[in-house]
């Protein structure tokens, strides 16, 4: 019986808010979740990070191309050479504060480093595990 | 009298030579065009500051006419934006686009702007600033290993690698700082 308690909740862990949430963070979960995602892992969402994919030129693309995986430290675009702010919430109180930005990126950066859209569950991974850097 | 023929001479010169150079436009109009001003216009505009900004170098409108940025700030070509997906909004994207046709570069008075306009006004509306054939006669000579091969700069299109008041619109000589090459 314990065992079945500790996957509800962790399953409600899992989605609910962390120290570093947001209104918008929150919010951002909430739609995932009616969209259908019922557990989003932070460990996912950080192997999906590194996960890479070839673009169209032929380089190997992940997230942490231009981004990095220290979410303290800012990045650099690959072709333009600009800076990225830090991904860290911590860091950069900027992050993760605005749903229309965060869908807006998710949008526009995962077809540029996977070439396609990201699910909802990926989306919600990816989110869960911003919010625990 | 003889040291005034000479410099007279010289100043002739002088402007035939660079009336040659500047294929673009002649000296001589140039110096008649009374509202003439120097440079570039900055980017006044939040939004496209910040929209623009975001991914690159927040380029002037006024770095290419009005015909590029017709192509370029459209729904469909921002998806594909240089192999990116840069879409915008409906509402941002009309400000952005009417912004950079009201300042595009055959619309300004600014040195640099009517350089552009000048050698993009036939032929097809380049779709980067460094197809611009005035761009591209103002780095031909400076050497591959010093933009590409620099690690620091990587391409002609990261004008403030080295233009360190590009921001600004001043894209002078003098304010040129190549990065790994203090000395060029």
């Amino acid at each position: 019986m314990n065992y079945v308690y500790a996957i509800i909740l962790s399953g409600l862990l899992a989605l609910s808010p962390v120290a570093s949430a947001t209104p918008a963070s929150d919010a951002l979960m909430a739609s995932y979740k009616a969209a259908g995602v019922v557990k989003a892992d932070a460990a996912t969402g950080k192997a999906n990070w590194t996960k890479e994919t070839r673009d169209a030129d032929g380089e190997l693309m992940s997230c942490s191309t231009c981004h990095g995986t220290d979410f303290a430290k800012s990045g650099k675009h690959h072709k333009t050479q600009k800076v990225i702010e830090p991904m860290s919430p911590r860091v950069n109180a900027e992050r993760f504060t605005d749903e229309k930005k965060v869908e807006k990126w998710f949008k526009r950066n995962c077809k540029d480093a996977w070439g396609r859209e990201c699910t909802v569950q990926e989306k919600a991974e990816f989110l869960t595990f911003f919010l625990t850097q | 009298m003889k040291i005034k023929l000479i410099s007279a001479a010289v100043l002739a010169g002088l402007l035939f030579g660079s009336q040659a150079a500047v294929a673009e436009e002649s000296l001589l109009w140039a110096l008649m065009t009374p509202l003439r001003q120097k440079e570039l216009v900055p980017v006044e505009n939040k939004l496209y500051k910040q929209e623009c900004g975001a991914c690159h170098f927040a380029y002037q409108p006024g770095l290419l006419p009005g015909k590029s940025w017709q192509k370029l700030l459209t729904h469909e070509a921002l998806l594909d934006h240089f192999g990116e997906d840069a879409d915008l909004d409906q509402e941002s994207l009309k400000e952005i686009y009417d912004y950079a046709l009201a300042n595009a570069a055959e619309k300004s008075y600014h040195k640099r702007s009517r350089k552009i306009a000048i050698s993009t006004a036939e032929g097809e509306p380049p779709l980067r600033i460094t197809e611009v054939r005035y761009i591209k006669r103002k780095h031909h000579e400076i050497p591959d290993k010093m933009i590409r091969g620099n690690k620091k700069v990587k391409s002609l299109s990261n004008c403030n690698a080295c233009h360190t008041q590009a921001a600004e619109g001043v894209f002078d000589e003098d304010t040129v700082s190549i990065p790994n090459y203090p000395k060029y």
